[in-house]
């Protein structure tokens, strides 16, 4: 009895609630007759296409800074990095040149400049938190939305010459959504695409066993690199770093230094915030410019609180747990409203209330606990 | 020579103390230079969204002096309007009476909400703006929970104009002409003077009768206000004066004539009240001092750009009455027990408790009054603009009211009246002229509407963070090595990383 109770204080209600939810609307599709290994398929590509973007979230909490709502800011960084990529590629030839090779080398160059951008972004970021102590998430919020302001001008002032990316007629501006079904879309992900384009050694990247479609190239990716973070956080760097976000008188103490440690961990977050969003772009095959990222930071927080992180503490668990349950309950979610009540629009009410829900949820925690 | 260099370090200390604003007015002016708009057009606007604005950006200030920060929960209170606008509107009430219906609804609504708010608030001290944000938008989640499903869903509604034809949720736009756009802004001044007189004449008939049982001391001002408040209304029964009072707007030069008018006589009455008591002359320099800058301003309005301005702006009378009336609550209410408590638990909630104030409770009312206010704002707001949008009329309410806020010079810790409408006017004079600014400049209208929602953005982030900077350089920094201070032992590193 006393261990159900711990177990219960240790997952809390909301996140119990939630769990039930996504169990019910699971049994809801599959006595409402929908295929399942089809919903599982969207289930699990929305699970990998938000993975990274959630995986940002654990370097900024473990090194202190808290939520980071300023993920924007990384994301922002790879969206500059894939456009640029998409521009040289397309001035380059790159497709007349290299056929099959070209996107894997957008794809390449996309991540290298948006990680680049990302670290540099992250490490002025880093050093403007450690100036605001104990008010990082309300700033970070700000800045993030400053930083989405700020590129739509960029957006809207650049002058490309791939047709995919800017307006066609206007000589100026970028369009809402670049399709990148000529570039790097569903290079990872998409069966569809692999078969098509890519030679026969590679058909393994994306494939289907009956209606159930595997993405085993970005499962490999996103695997890889919660192994990285996971690797990260067991070396001394890491370790110190826990520590710096843990406590940081007592790291201090121990000859750590807290501030140095807080600018690494965001900018590592601000970095896989960069290849986060150009893996999204990947798996959803467009890339969304201007106000579409303005609330992902809320999505990406929302995913690892729900997996049980909190303001202080997360771990790669969560991350997986979490993203697996706040898409799941969105996918699943869309056929099984729309079949009982026809109301197009609930799923995405129903999005804003969990996730805003368990962010409150979640901040009223940890403040109740330092009082 | 000393006194020159005391006059630059007072200028360089006023442009230090209002950078924000400052630096605000200059890209205003070159924007407005920039877009090339005739002035007609940008004060028009401008005092349009004065109307619209104002008493919401008022409504910021008390949680301010309370300590609770930029209220961003004041979208609470906005959704508290709509819900009572919507079933007004539903209902086919219209004109002064529908907004009397709905202040009566929507009232008890948000102090309901404004309680909730401020509880949750206080389990959160120190986060209230961020739980603020957050909370604004899961209240947004709850509203179209009840506007898209349950209004039809599960409360049954038939009106195919404001429904969705399937019968289930509310349409996206709300036309509120015939209804109550204007409900406000119409209200002609005859009827606002007879019923400001019977007002006063209520209260001072009761304060007579409470002098003449000895509980309540008749003092000379509520006499003089019952005087002034007769002679007005009797005033309004003359011809001229009743034709000029009988409309509902006002141009904007006798508006501005008359405020002239008022803080004239203020002053004059100043002047013969230290004649009276035989003051030294210091006591009527000032004054006398004022009363020819009202004369230089009113010789302004003959210039003929500005008097051509001036006869083009017409202003709706009740809602500035309106503001007004809150700017002076707000003032008030700083002199009251209550204000003194806020500002007693905004300084220090340690301290405030010590000397016996329920702190908890102080902020749950500053978030009621907060929430209250901001209900009626959104009513203002919802009558002058005369479209009510169902989903979007609420979402940015508290991002601009709070842009405006800080473009004025306010921050975190402090909010003053001046503030709130000098920065509604620097804002949203930046709003009307950015678009035509960025077309010029850049031949691109969009970047000038991008332009000013990343300034909006801007300049909170950038508000936030220099207060944050500023309460961070203050606290203790941690100890460095060695400190005694840290009398436990370190926890070994293994048992802190739980990765």
């Amino acid at each position: 009895m006393k261990t159900l109770k711990t177990f219960y204080d240790n997952i809390g209600l909301p996140r119990l609630i939630i769990a039930l939810f996504f169990v019910l609307l699971i049994v809801a599709s599959i006595l409402l007759g929908f295929s399942p290994s089809a919903l599982f398929s969207d289930v699990v590509r929305r699970w990998l296409m938000y993975g990274t973007l959630v995986l940002a979230m654990v370097p900024g909490i473990q090194s202190g800074i808290g939520l980071n709502f300023g993920i924007s800011l990384g994301i922002s960084s790879g969206l500059f990095g894939a456009v640029l990529a998409m521009e040289v590629a397309f001035v380059r030839d790159w497709n007349g040149l290299y056929g099959a090779g070209s996107p894997w080398m957008t794809l390449g160059l996309a991540l290298l400049l948006g990680i680049i951008f990302a670290a540099i972004v992250g490490t002025l970021y880093g050093m403007l938190l450690n100036r605001v102590k104990g008010s990082e998430m309300t700033v970070s919020t700000y800045v993030g939305f400053s930083a989405i302001a700020f590129m739509n001008i960029v957006w809207l002032s650049l002058a490309f010459k791939n047709g995919e990316l800017s307006w066609p007629l206007q000589g100026q501006g970028l369009r809402n959504t670049a399709s990148l079904s000529g570039s790097f879309g569903g290079l990872l992900s998409n069966p569809d695409v692999v078969q098509t384009t890519q030679p026969e050694w590679l058909h393994w990247l994306a494939f289907r066993v009956g209606d159930f479609t595997i993405p085993l190239g970005l499962v490999l990716v996103f695997g890889f690199l919660c192994f990285l973070v996971w690797l990260f956080f067991r070396s001394k760097s890491g370790i110190a770093m826990s520590g710096a976000g843990e406590n940081q008188l007592f790291t201090t103490s121990s000859g750590i230094n807290v501030d140095k440690k807080r600018i690494q961990g965001t900018a590592i977050s601000t970095v896989l915030g960069a290849v986060g969003i150009i893996l999204y772009a990947q798996t959803y095959g467009f890339l969304q410019l201007y106000n579409a990222p303005l609330m992902m930071g809320f999505a990406s927080v929302a995913s690892i609180l729900i997996g049980g992180a909190t303001v202080k503490r997360a771990k790669i668990s969560h991350v997986l747990i979490g993203t697996l349950l706040f898409q799941g309950i969105l996918v699943t979610a869309l056929p099984v409203i729309n079949e009982v009540v026809e109301i197009g629009t609930l799923p995405e009410v129903l999005r804003i209330i969990i996730s805003n829900g368990i962010i409150l949820y979640a901040l009223s925690k940890t403040k109740g606990e330092n009082q | 020579m000393k006194q020159k260099s005391n006059v630059l370090n007072k200028v360089g200390s006023f442009v230090f103390d209002n950078k924000v604003m400052i630096g605000f007015a200059i890209i205003c002016l070159v924007a407005i230079v920039l877009s090339g708009s005739p002035m007609t057009f940008i004060v028009d606007g401008v005092m349009t969204r004065i109307t619209r604005n104002t008493f919401t950006v008022l409504a910021l200030i008390i949680p301010v002096i309370a300590g609770l920060g930029l209220n961003f929960g004041i979208v609470i209170g906005a959704v508290a309007a709509q819900i009572a606008v919507f079933w007004v509107v539903y209902w086919g009430f219209e004109g002064f009476g529908g907004i009397l219906l709905t202040v009566l609804i929507a009232t008890p609504l948000a102090v309901w909400f404004g309680y909730l708010v401020g509880k949750l608030f206080n389990r959160m001290k120190g986060a209230e703006m961020i739980a603020g944000l957050i909370l604004g938008y899961f209240a947004d989640g709850l509203y179209q929970l009840l506007f898209l499903v349950v209004i039809g869903g599960i409360i049954p509604v038939n009106n195919p104009k404001l429904i969705i034809s399937g019968g289930v949720g509310v349409k996206n736009t709300i036309d509120l002409t015939g209804n109550l756009k204007y409900a406000i802004d119409s209200v002609r001044m005859v009827d606002i003077v007879t019923v400001l007189f019977y007002a006063v004449l209520a209260i001072t008939v009761i304060k007579a009768i409470l002098h003449l049982v000895k509980k309540y001391q008749l003092k000379r001002n509520d006499l003089t206000l019952f005087g002034v408040s007769a002679l007005a209304f009797g005033i309004s029964y003359i011809p001229v004066v009743e034709r000029f009072l009988s409309t509902d707007r006002l141009v904007l030069l006798d508006a501005f004539t008359g405020v002239l008018i008022v803080l004239a006589i203020i002053q004059i009455a100043k002047i013969i009240k230290s004649i009276i008591d035989k003051q030294p002359a210091a006591g009527i320099k000032k004054p006398v001092l004022l009363l020819v800058l009202y004369g230089v301003l009113y010789g302004l309005t003959f210039i003929p750009a500005i008097e051509e301005v001036m006869l083009f702006v017409k202003l709706p009378v009740l809602p500035f009455l309106l503001i007004a009336g809150l700017a002076w609550f707000n003032q008030k209410i700083l002199s009251t027990r209550l204000g003194q408590n806020m500002r007693t638990v905004g300084q220090s909630m340690s301290v405030a408790n010590a000397s016996g104030i329920n702190s908890d409770q102080t902020r749950v009312l500053a978030m009621i009054i907060s929430t209250m206010l901001a209900c009626w704002g959104q009513i203002i707001f919802l009558q002058n603009i005369g479209t009510f949008s169902t989903y979007g009329a609420h979402t940015q309410i508290a991002q601009f009211a709070i842009a405006a806020l800080l473009v004025g010079g306010a921050s975190v810790q402090k909010a003053t009246n001046k503030q709130a409408i000098i920065g509604v006017i620097l804002f949203h004079t930046l709003f009307i002229v950015a678009p035509q600014a960025g077309k010029e400049l850049f031949n691109n209208a969009q970047i000038g509407e991008y332009f000013r929602v990343f300034v909006s953005y801007g300049v909170i982030a950038l508000s936030l963070a220099m207060h944050a900077w500023k309460v961070f350089k203050k606290e203790v920094r941690p100890p460095t090595e060695g400190s005694d201070l840290i009398s436990s032992k370190p926890p070994e590193i293994s048992e802190v990383v739980n990765t």
